[in-house]
């Protein structure tokens, strides 16, 4: 069984009504869209697919990926990649460091595979820049890449255009679903614009499951 | 994994107990040879040592002193440093005072005392300035200008060390206050600066600073250091009366030890009672002012002014006095009343060179000791909290001040005593862990915050590039961290040379560091080497604070995006 499924996710804090209630399954390759007002239970329904939930919050249901249920794993172990509204990039490492924290520490030639990464992606010889001298595209990209590099199973992302101008962000928008694609990942994109949910171009659901017509 | 999970969830609850024990310890150990329990004292239970006390006639002249100097220079130090911040929030000023805060910390408290002494005494720099021309002296007057009985200098230094401390503490709260919309609203309704501060912001910046406030109180009622040098001498503060009793070589001495020290002890409980009662008074008639809806516009014009004077004095007190220190350090013939010393000799550096050295590497040693240990166990507490999220905050916070409230005379000679009776060798090793008592809570509390503030999506975004929690903390917060952990081992350095008492009474008068032997001298006379001591005093926090800030200048200079500083 290939993909992301989630099987009667639910969040709840304390003994409130649930936040988040999903039922789904992404394909490789499909991107689902998670849209809501901020509030809504977008932020919490991060946090359970990511393991991180605050003190007092429970998810109940499960989150298998590729057949194996990740629901009680340490997010370090659950291999799905994420992308958040801001690039988080380490300030303290250089662009090939940061790079290098993604890639997994077993995979040898690390250097020729970091500079080979920025080259295809258009960075090349970007390796030793410091971060905050990079563009915000150019940001975004190193971004990108260090979560590929840590060759994820499935794809997160938090608003990741959101931070972004208009045309820097339709640009990276399809640079991140291509790549997606292009690898075969199941993408759940959460995000309260209409215009991410259009390009993505998948299903769109609220929090508590309900199909958005956008 | 589990292991070090158990053993890491434990450390901040370690750390309050070895916070809490020495200082309940110390103080039981107190109590009961005062009562002459511990059988110490000779005769057995009973109130002698007690009646030795009652028979000591400085004794009410002693408690009184305490008093005044302890709650004036308080409430001297609170009104500066709260009508500066009035004063000067969003203005540009601003800035400035706060670059002047961290080198005005960083002066130990006996430093600072010699660095005033030398500039106010009779023979001081200022009747120098003044004579013969606008006084008519030829030698020193024989006025009581320093160590008068009243205590009006040992009230001035303790205001130009505290308002410093006070300042930043501020700073520090004033962002959770939301201070700058809060006075725009004010103003808006046409409230002045200072009124506006007092109504809006200060109930809920109060709140955030009163343990600092209380622990600057006990600490300005008890000051041993700072007392010897620029405190009367006939009778001298209670504590340091305890102190000298303390290292008497005699157990009845020990048993009037104790006695005062308790003394000293309720003496700080009661003000810090009257204090708090004090507090509710104000607040009421605070919101009666509030309610009144007088703008008070007119007070700033007298208010600001004076705030900034009252400021400004003692900063530049202090920092004549310390540029005093090192003019004498290298003066030669310096006849009363030349302003300046006839010429420029090494030899007072070159005699006491040897003795400089070995004072000053046992400082350092007990600094770093202490510092390191301090380090190791607040990372390893805010990283627990991290981790496990934190235990009850506010009782954590009492705990951490518990040893800069009780007054350190009232529980280092018992700490002392268990230490002795308990066989332990009194050596370097039991100052270094006194040291790390006092140093602990300074290096806490200067690492918390930043350390909370970290950003935490780059813990879940290194998760979720497959790193452990391990990998997350030492290649990611630690680094990143880097500044704030230098400035906290700063403030550790600082407060560890800095400290007097503990030196003195856990070390047994035998661990000799440039603290304690400045002091030592200070009842000497010799300016030259007492400059040259309390310079180096000075000299070792400085290059600390030095350092933190220009090591991660250095490492991260390529790097941008952290923030140095």
């Amino acid at each position: 069984m290939t993909g992301l499924e989630l099987e009667a996710l639910s969040v709840q804090n304390g003994a409130a009504p649930p936040l988040v209630s999903l039922t789904a399954r992404i394909a490789p390759a499909e991107v689902l869209t998670i849209m809501g007002a901020s509030g809504s239970g977008k932020s919490v329904l991060l946090a359970a697919l990511t393991g991180t939930l605050p003190p007092g919050f429970h998810a109940g249901g499960r989150i298998v990926l590729n057949g194996v249920d990740v629901t009680r794993l340490p997010t370090r172990s659950r291999r799905i990649g994420l992308l958040f509204q801001d690039d988080v990039l380490f300030p303290h490492l250089s662009v090939g460091g940061n790079l290098g924290f993604g890639l997994p520490a077993r995979v040898p030639d690390r250097a020729a595979r970091i500079d080979a990464a920025l080259t295809e992606a258009g960075l090349p010889g970007f390796a030793d820049r410091d971060p905050a001298t990079l563009s915000g595209g150019q940001r975004a990209r190193v971004a990108l890449l260090r979560t590929l590099l840590a060759d994820p199973q499935a794809l997160l992302l938090d608003e990741p255009f959101s931070r972004l101008d208009a045309d820097l962000r339709v640009q990276i928008r399809g640079l991140v679903l291509d790549r997606a694609r292009a690898r075969g990942l199941p993408v759940i994109l959460v995000t309260h614009d209409p215009e991410d949910a259009r390009a993505a171009g998948g299903r769109v659901l609220s929090p508590m499951g309900q199909p958005i017509d956008v | 994994m589990t292991a070090t999970g158990g053993l890491l969830r434990q450390v901040p609850r370690l750390t309050m107990g070895l916070l809490a024990v020495p200082v309940l310890a110390g103080t039981a150990g107190t109590l009961l040879p005062a009562f002459g329990v511990a059988g110490l004292v000779p005769g057995g239970p009973g109130l002698t040592a007690f009646h030795a006390l009652w028979d000591w006639p400085g004794l009410a002249g002693a408690v009184w002193l305490s008093l005044v100097t302890g709650v004036a220079s308080t409430v001297l130090a609170l009104a500066i440093s709260l009508g500066l911040v009035a004063s000067l929030i969003g203005r540009r000023g601003f800035a400035g005072v706060q670059r002047l805060l961290s080198p005005l910390l960083s002066v130990p408290h006996a430093a600072a005392a010699l660095g005033l002494a030398f500039l106010i005494a009779p023979s001081g720099w200022i009747a120098r300035a003044l004579s013969p021309w606008a006084t008519g002296w030829t030698q020193p007057p024989d006025l009581l200008i320093l160590n008068d009985p009243g205590g009006l200098a040992l009230t001035f230094g303790l205001v130009a060390k505290e308002t410093p401390f006070l300042l930043l503490m501020i700073l520090a709260a004033l962002p959770q206050t939301d201070a700058a919309r809060r006075l725009t609203v004010a103003a808006s309704l046409g409230y002045g600066r200072l009124a506006g501060f007092a109504l809006t912001v200060l109930p809920a910046l109060y709140a955030q600073v009163r343990l600092p406030v209380y622990a600057v109180l006990a600490y300005a009622m008890t000051s041993v250091e700072m007392a010897l040098i620029l405190g009367p001498s006939l009778p001298p503060s209670l504590s340091v009366q305890v102190t000298r009793w303390a290292m008497e070589p005699s157990l009845t001495g020990r048993g009037t030890a104790a006695a005062g020290a308790l003394v000293q002890l309720a003496l700080v409980a009661g003000v810090l009672g009257v204090w708090r009662a004090a507090e509710t008074v104000v607040v009421r008639a605070l919101r009666r002012a509030a309610a009144s809806g007088r703008r008070g516009a007119g007070l700033d014009r007298i208010g600001q002014p004076v705030a900034l004077a009252c400021g400004l004095v003692p900063a530049l007190a202090l920092c004549a006095g310390l540029a005093g220190l090192a003019v004498w350090s290298v003066a030669g013939l310096w006849p009363f009343p030349d302003a300046l010393p006839a010429g420029i000799t090494w030899q007072t550096w070159t005699r006491a060179a040897p003795g400089l050295a070995q004072a000053a590497g046992t400082t350092l040693g007990l600094a770093v000791v202490s510092t390191a240990v301090a380090l190791a166990l607040v990372l390893a507490w805010l990283e627990a909290e991290h981790r496990f999220g934190p235990d009850s905050q506010t009782g954590a916070m009492w705990l951490l001040y518990l040893p800069l409230i009780v007054p350190q005379v009232a529980f280092l000679p018992g700490l002392q005593m268990l230490a002795l009776s308990s066989g332990a060798a009194v050596g370097w090793g039991a100052v270094a862990a006194a040291h790390l008592i006092f140093v602990l809570p300074y290096v806490f509390l200067s690492l918390a915050a930043p350390y909370r503030a970290w950003d935490g999506r780059i813990a879940v975004l290194g998760a979720a590039l497959g790193a452990g929690q391990g990998r997350v903390f030492w290649q990611l917060r630690l680094p990143m961290m880097l500044a704030p952990v230098l400035t906290a081992v700063a403030v550790g350095v600082a407060v560890s040379v800095g400290q007097y008492l503990p030196t003195l009474l856990i070390g047994g008068g035998r661990v000799e560091t440039l603290t304690t032997e400045a002091v030592a001298l200070s009842s000497g006379g010799n300016r030259r080497v007492i400059g040259a001591y309390a310079l180096m005093q000075m000299a070792l926090p400085a290059c600390g604070f030095g350092l933190a800030l220009a090591l991660p200048r250095l490492i991260f200079a390529n790097r941008r995006g952290v923030g140095a500083g």
